[in-house]
């Protein structure tokens, strides 16, 4: 396995080094077994405010969401706030929300495996999750903003009396096509990396566990053949789902960009909307991981400031380069010279509702910008907490105001007009994030949150090693 | 029979003419059963009017010079809303050469709403009941539209299939001006004429090619079946 061995950076003596590397997960290796009870004691204890947070968050998933939404059903869309001309308002945002929450676990897994990057290995799974449960709750809302749900159907490419398909010109056609293929292949990506864990949980419980947990891990034994088989297979995804990575939010942009709106219809929207989803993407991740780290026993182990750190790094380069598509945004609308393109990008930061518009400057821009080059804070989880729940309110408005608000100031001036959120649309929007917290906490306890086997695979190349009177960190490359 | 010629119907609006008088709005509801919302709910923005009467001001009260520009949809050559329905619910029609809205097929995307440049399209945000004297003149050529679908104006396609009906059962042409839509029979000013385009000895073809003429938003290469005439008048739209 070993077949190059280099040593990181300059090689300092601890004494004279700026940390002790036995901050890094990496450099504090546990024996496997007792990695194994932590995660195991972690998935199995809860606590009776983890019960009274289930219940809640069901009750309110139940009510605000499918209670709210079978009324609307019965009732009709007009129980929403959308009006002529603003036909699609927060749920359609909510959407674009969630679908970009959902790149965080591929970006974390898929492209930081791909580059190596070793930090990212005890929440590789706690953000594939992230990614699923992401995408059941946007999933919702193509369905909930169908002014005819019962025919939902219709949007599906099957054989049916009417001998029509559906119509392969139009991006919601796309959008579907996308974000089915990215939850199947996202969902097996979580599933293939779980394997190993499945198995250690199947061999450490009794009782229903052990029956669930057999059944799921597909009679693994962890023979060498095994392995090699799982890392092709993880591999081979590791690099096949990122273009898919990256189809579903440029589709998704397209839903606009495609359209003939002015204000929409930009070339930019694509990778503008990827680096908008990462940036929330991430930043979701980070709020996650202080969540899992300070309700979970034995999380301070695996979860430590260093991640954080990293996390914050990344965060701020993904703040720039989304500042420089946003203003690019601008930059070629000015220079595309469409007056209403302009006249809507001044009436976003100049309208009744330029406070979305701000807001969404300060979160994405200000507060990152302010913040994240400092260690110390990005080191300080409950800081970084409060940060990326910004950057999620910032991206949040950021959708806000690219969707109702431009089409709220189109091209007649007879047919301007504004759009608020009524209380069946709020409800059914805190209904998804209920849902989307409720599955998560459930997750937590089902399935092992930390990839131990990834953490020991890592532990295992990283050693101390002594050179002279020093000890220095290296690192082994593994294939 | 002689070989019908495929007709390419079209639209004027002569806004030196338009007073602003709402009848084409009323003569049209009537006509396609658009059900009546209430008060409220059109102050909100959400009537269902398939024209609308789109009014502009200049000056400060009393001293207001109104303009009147009556909006339906532009039948669009190269419709923006057509690509973007997932289940072809919007689709244009070979014979009529016109967008037509298939009522039954909509799911309620509503993206076709959004992409329309003129806001032509209208959605059924709830079922509309009419109240009981009215249920008795709905007009049983057209669909009644339940909730969730999203609607337009189609240039009264009934019409035109009725028209082009009887002159085939009588073995003549149809006569220029023979089929009209409610709101061109309606408007007391003929500020709306309606006809073939493609004969270039039509009314409609001859108020076209008028030199006020001008297409709504034309520079979108929408291609509107629509053409106003440039109100040139004091009060000229």
């Amino acid at each position: 396995m070993a077949v190059e061995s280099k040593s990181l950076e300059t090689p300092l003596p601890l004494a004279q080094a700026e940390e002790d590397p036995r901050e890094h997960l990496m450099f504090d290796p546990r024996p496997r077994e007792e990695m194994n009870r932590m995660v195991m004691e972690a998935m199995t204890t809860t606590s009776r405010r983890y019960w009274a947070w289930v219940i809640g968050l069901a009750l309110v998933v139940l009510v605000c969401l499918f209670g709210a939404w079978g009324n609307m059903i019965l009732t009709g869309m007009g129980l929403a706030g959308i009006r002529r001309p603003v036909f699609w308002g927060v749920f359609i945002v909510t959407f674009v929300f969630w679908i970009g929450i959902s790149h965080a676990g591929t970006f974390v897994s898929a492209i930081l495996r791909v580059f190596k990057a070793e930090f990212r290995r005890p929440f590789t799974r706690a953000s594939e999750l992230m990614t699923t449960f992401a995408l059941a709750a946007g999933a919702l809302y193509p369905l909930i903003h169908l002014g005819r749900v019962w025919v939902f159907y219709w949007l599906i490419p099957y054989p049916n009396a009417r001998w029509l398909w559906p119509n392969f010109r139009s991006p919601l056609v796309w959008d579907f096509l996308a974000i089915t293929t990215y939850l199947l292949s996202s969902t097996i990506y979580l599933y293939l990396p779980l394997v190993p864990d499945l198995a250690m949980a199947r061999d450490r419980t009794t009782g229903w566990r052990h029956a669930v947990y057999r059944l799921l891990a597909l009679g693994w034994r962890g023979t060498e053949a095994e392995w090699h088989r799982l890392r092709r297979a993880i591999n081979i995804f590791a690099f096949a789902i990122i273009p898919v990575m990256f189809s579903v939010h440029t589709i998704v942009s397209w839903d606009f960009a495609v359209g003939v709106v002015a204000g929409w219809h930009s070339t930019i929207f694509g990778p503008y909307f990827i680096i908008g989803a990462i940036l929330s993407g991430v930043a979701a991740v980070v709020s996650i991981l202080f969540v899992l780290r300070s309700t979970m026993v034995h999380m301070d182990y695996f979860i430590r400031k260093e991640h954080f750190d990293a996390l914050g790094k990344l965060l701020l380069v993904f703040s720039m380069a989304w500042a420089y598509f946003f203003f690019n945004d601008y930059l070629l609308t000015w220079y595309g010279g469409e007056e209403t393109a302009r006249r809507i990008l001044t009436f976003h930061a100049t309208g009744p509702a330029a406070w979305v518009w701000y807001l969404m400057l300060i979160c994405n821009i200000v507060i990152p910008w302010l913040t994240l080059w400092n260690r110390t804070i990005r080191r300080t989880p409950w800081a970084m907490f409060i940060i990326t729940l910004l950057i999620n309110v910032g991206m949040y408005a950021e959708r806000y105001t690219i969707i109702p608000l431009t089409l709220g100031h189109q091209r007649m001036p007879f047919d301007w007009g504004v759009y608020t959120p009524r209380p069946t649309e709020i409800s059914i929007v805190i209904g998804t994030f209920a849902l989307f917290l409720l599955l998560y906490l459930l997750a937590s306890r089902l399935i092992p949150l930390v990839p131990v086997w990834e953490v020991q695979e890592g532990q295992m190349a990283h050693t101390l090693r002594r050179v002279g009177k020093a000890e220095v960190p290296s690192v082994t490359e593994l294939e | 029979m002689a070989e019908e010629r495929p007709a390419k119907w079209g639209l004027v609006v002569d806004l030196d003419r338009c007073t602003g008088c709402n009848a084409c709005i009323a003569a049209c509801s009537m006509e396609n059963n658009v059900p009546f919302v209430g008060e409220d709910e059109v102050a909100y923005g959400r009537a269902l009017y398939w024209i609308r009467t789109q009014r502009y001001w200049e000056g400060e009260y009393p001293e207001v010079t109104p303009t009147f520009q009556p909006v339906m949809c532009q039948q669009c050559g190269n419709a923006p809303c057509e690509p973007v329905c997932p289940v072809y619910a919007s689709v244009h029609s070979e014979e009529e050469q016109i967008n037509l809205a298939v009522y039954n097929r909509c799911v309620g995307t509503r993206y076709c709403a959004n992409n329309c440049p003129y806001f032509a399209r209208v959605f059924n945000w709830f079922d509309y009941e009419l109240p009981e004297p009215m249920r008795s003149y709905l007009n049983p050529d057209v669909t009644v539209r339940r909730r969730g679908v999203m609607e337009k104006c189609t240039f009264c396609v009934q019409r035109i299939v009725h028209g082009r009906q009887k002159a085939r059962a009588e073995g003549r042409e149809l006569r220029d001006g023979e089929v009209q839509p409610a709101c061109v029979q309606a408007c007391p000013a003929e500020a709306l004429v309606f006809g073939d385009l493609s004969d270039p000895e039509s009314r409609v073809s001859r108020m076209a090619r008028n030199q006020r003429r001008y297409h709504l938003l034309e520079e979108l290469g929408t291609l509107p079946r629509v053409t106003y005439l440039k109100g040139v008048g004091s009060h000229g739209g």
